[in-house]
């Protein structure tokens, strides 16, 4: 017989576009998934009306607005949207760069639907829930190791929740101080995740943001000019969104300990340097992890997530209430925390997220956590050196040098030579089935393009990736105008970015889309 | 729909064989004798090219011969042609005619192909009273009128072609006195403002921000000044749409391209020269608020030299208040704020690293180099 011909590459994608309206607009009046059993004679007669027992303010004066439809038809919606997407399970989801896309094991996702922790509920008594609360004990102790940390939370829901608990642990601190008037600073970096600063101005702090030095390095001389009696704390992540590690991180640290200021450690993705360095030998006070970048559990595309805030011993009596404890027998909650923070989000964690991350940790061991960091730096600096091969592309800062886990590339050359932007680019390398994101606005790098690599994909998958890049970029050179038009094979479109800055042309609920296009 | 184009077909001359700008007739001669291409209608052919398929929805109202028409007719187009009828090298003064005629023709938006001395003509042509927009094509190239890349401009053309609306910002002429740039020194100055359109989407990235946003930011940054003044102390607000939005939000006049000094929400004087200045800062404190002028982010010395080396030194370096919107320090690309203010152990002073307000309780500290 004849061999089947190769695949070409870049491989030919064609994705689906269903033109499915949304799902409102499908509603059909009377139209039903499920008919409910009437309620049993026997037990109407035993409970009488029930709904006569709920308060009146509770009960509703109208029905819900909620879609009327078929299970096919809610079926049908959700599976055509489903092959509108893209995702770790279909394409080399290296181009989410500082998100850490890896992957995220099949067997941790049967594990958390098993019916043993799907019908937990969070008021049973802790003698029935023993097994939950030892995971949450265990992960403890696990990040205690991994960061040097004196005591973990594992209450917030995300990332940003748990620096948000951070800037609140932060201010407890110096409120006991007495000292909590007069800080009123938070510095950050302009390639720290942007959060820092989000959380920090939030929860009312005027925020102070470095700028790097030539090399692309927070510039230790602009902290000495920031700092002051005025300083709460600095909120930095390391490496930075660059994929530069600062070496003079211990300085930065000891900068700020010496106006009375603490130090956050933003370990929201630490796949570089686990099992290498650790935020407590660093000197920090305060860290966090999103158990869903390092530690594998699924990001859920907006929650819930999981963030776990690490503290040094100074820090303990402000983590959120409540925390687990082991007496060498049981496990329990402790809520007599009189100067904690309080609560950040209901009950003790996202549990399913808990023992996703507690499962990936068990089976790779402390040697496999730092090999995870190891393979994850080796493919990034493999994936670089094949993309600087590509014309057009170039590298800002400390020129030659290797990164840590991911890369803050720039396509400026190919714009000036061609009149390509980085975000059109994107637009095109969705047809051919991955994506890749620029960056935080505003652009500090322009022309951004940030990959992270990851330890999950291959040789083969990172040499698909970048025959991708480089059919592209080649494209911008010879044939702009098909980038300048894309998408061709893919769902998404261009989409017009300007109403964004003006809240009166979006909406957020589909109440709120009636009303403002009446 | 009007779309008027005026190349200055000398632009960018004088660059060529190292004259630093292209202004003046003799030197333009000296250009040619040196060699010198004419590149302008290069560049505005590139913008034509992205209109070219457009070409039937809009009419193209340039001037005649190198000017505009012939690029207009290389590209294909059958241009409406108006202005001084001159051939070979033309003056400041066909770009501003030129300008003028198109502004009484009433034509929709004006693009032009120069630098910052064409964008100077354009300005004392047509002022704010038509959008304008600039290919680069110049030698000097400090003003905020032009687009990132000739098909940049075509593009934002293209859109307003196709139907969708001109946002508009004012932005900043800026130029050199060449004299003096050819004798070894620089003074610049703040010309005025065009209203040029937003460079939106395609042209520059998605989320620039719009005019709205802008206004927002500048806002926050007004704020936070006016929270920090404080009873008895002079605020003298250098020239710039940044340090005028400060004005806006105390409800007083603003100069756009001087420096005025306010007492609170009273206006003690508006367009101050240095004399004045002095003499209102003999005794009593002031706070110095300015915004880096035009794109390589000088903070004294270009547009505000009023407020001289004596205000300076009398009123402290640490009462000097820099404002900047995040987008222009990142438009720095990394490169640290200037200051040129003709006193070199005053620039030395000023070196360092100092805050910059980038909005309500944000501040930035960024490196200013002497």
């Amino acid at each position: 017989m004849k061999a089947v011909a190769p695949k070409p590459s870049p491989r030919r994608f064609h994705q689906a576009s269903w033109d499915e309206p949304v799902i409102f607009e499908l509603s059909q009046p009377g139209a039903r998934g499920v008919l409910l059993p009437e309620v049993e004679e026997a037990i109407e007669l035993e409970v009488g009306d029930v709904s006569s027992h709920l308060p009146v303010s509770l009960k509703r004066k109208n029905l819900p607005v909620l879609p009327e439809m078929a299970q096919l038809h809610v079926l049908r919606h959700y599976a055509r949207l489903s092959q509108e997407n893209l995702g770790v399970d279909l394409n080399i989801d290296i181009g989410q760069g500082t998100c850490t896309m890896k992957y995220s094991p099949k067997v941790n996702d049967q594990l958390a639907r098993s019916p043993k922790m799907a019908d937990l509920h969070p008021l049973q008594d802790e003698s029935t829930v023993q097994g939950m609360l030892e995971i949450m004990w265990k992960l403890e102790q696990f990040l205690k190791e991994i960061s040097g940390m004196e005591r973990f939370s594992l209450q917030p829901g995300a990332g940003s929740a748990a620096i948000y608990a951070n800037v609140a642990m932060v201010r407890a601190y110096h409120e006991s101080r007495g000292e909590g008037k007069q800080r009123d600073e938070v510095i950050t970096t302009i390639f720290s995740h942007p959060s820092n600063a989000a959380c920090a101005k939030t929860a009312g702090y005027k925020v102070i943001t470095l700028y790097p030095d030539a090399d692309g390095y927070p510039d230790l001389e602009a902290l000495k000019a920031a700092v002051s009696e005025r300083t709460a704390a600095l909120f930095i992540t390391n490496p930075e969104d660059t994929g530069i590690f600062n070496d003079r991180i211990q300085d930065f640290v000891k900068t700020v300990h010496a106006v009375g200021g603490l130090c956050v450690y933003d370990q929201a993705n630490a796949n570089g340097i686990l099992g290498i360095t650790r935020a407590r030998d660093a000197g920090f006070d305060l860290c966090h992890f999103n158990l869903h970048k390092t530690f594998s559990t699924p990001h859920g595309s907006g929650g819930p997530a999981a963030g776990a805030c690490g503290v040094a011993p100074a820090l303990v009596p402000f983590l959120p209430t409540p925390t687990i404890e082991f007496d060498g027998e049981r496990y329990r909650l402790e809520f007599n925390l009189p100067q904690s923070v309080g609560k950040t989000r209901p009950w003790y964690g996202v549990a399913q997220n808990i023992l996703k991350a507690y499962a990936w940790i068990m089976s790779l061991g402390a040697d496999g956590l730092k090999e995870v960091a190891e393979i994850a730096v080796l493919n990034n600096n493999y994936l670089l050196k094949k993309v600087l091969e590509i014309h057009g592309v170039s590298m800002p800062y400390s020129k030659g040098r290797h990164r840590i886990e991911q890369v803050r590339y720039s396509w400026e050359e190919m714009y000036r030579e061609t009149g390509v932007h980085s975000e059109e680019m994107e637009t095109r390398v969705a047809d051919f089935g991955t994506h890749f994101w620029t960056s935080h606005h505003p652009y500090v790098v322009p022309e951004p393009m940030t990959l992270e690599p990851t330890e999950s994909y291959s040789q083969a998958d990172l040499d698909e990736y970048v025959a991708i890049l480089k059919q592209v970029a080649h494209e911008a050179y010879t044939d702009p105008e098909i980038i300048h038009s894309a998408p061709h094979n893919s769902t998404v479109h261009q989409a017009n970015h300007e109403p964004f800055d003006n809240p009166e042309e979006w909406a957020v609920t589909w109440r709120a889309y009636k009303r403002k296009t009446k | 729909m009007r779309i008027g184009l005026i190349i200055n077909p000398i632009a960018g001359i004088g660059g060529r064989v190292g004259l630093k700008g292209s202004d003046g007739l003799e030197t333009q001669q000296k250009a040619l004798a040196l060699g010198a291409q004419t590149l302008s209608h290069l560049r505005a052919g590139v913008t034509l090219e992205t209109l070219f398929p457009v070409k039937n929805l809009f009419e193209l109202v340039t001037a005649a011969g190198l000017m505009g028409e012939t690029a207009a007719r290389q590209h294909g187009f059958k241009p409406t042609v108006i202005g001084p009828q001159s051939s070979g090298l033309t003056s400041a003064e066909d770009t501003r005619q030129a300008a003028r005629e198109m502004l009484d023709d009433s034509i929709d938006l004006l693009l032009f192909a120069g630098g910052d001395g064409t964008a100077r003509d354009i300005f004392t042509a047509v002022g704010t009273r038509v959008p304008v927009l600039g290919i680069p094509a110049g030698v000097k190239i400090h003003s905020a009128v032009f687009a990132t890349h000739p098909r940049a401009a075509g593009e934002i053309a293209a859109s307003f072609i196709h139907g969708k609306r001109l946002e508009l910002r004012e932005s900043e002429v800026i130029d050199l006195d060449e004299e003096s740039y050819r004798a070894g020194t620089i003074i610049t100055k703040l010309y005025g403002f065009l209203n040029v359109p937003i460079l939106s989407h395609k042209v520059q990235n998605k989320k620039a921000p719009s005019p709205g946003r802008e206004f927002a930011q500048m806002d926050a940054i007004a704020a936070d000044v006016i929270e920090s003044m404080q009873p008895g102390w002079l605020t003298i607000l250098g020239p710039g749409t940044t340090t005028r939005a400060i004005a806006d939000r105390l409800g007083v006049p603003k100069t756009l391209v001087g420096v005025d000094v306010y007492e609170g929400e009273r206006v003690i004087a508006l367009d101050a020269g240095e004399a004045k200045l002095l003499d209102l800062i003999a005794d009593q404190p002031a706070k110095i608020v300015v915004s880096p002028v035009g794109g390589q982010g000088f903070i004294f010395g270009r547009g505000n030299q009023q407020i001289s080396p004596n205000v300076l030194r009398k009123v402290g370096r640490e009462n000097i208040i820099l404002i900047s919107l995040m987008e222009k320090l990142n438009a720095l690309a990394g490169e640290p704020f200037l200051v040129d203010s003709g006193d070199a152990g005053l620039d030395g002073i000023l070196a360092g690293y100092m805050p910059v307000i980038s909005g309500y309780h944000e501040k930035v500290i960024y490196r200013v180099s002497a």
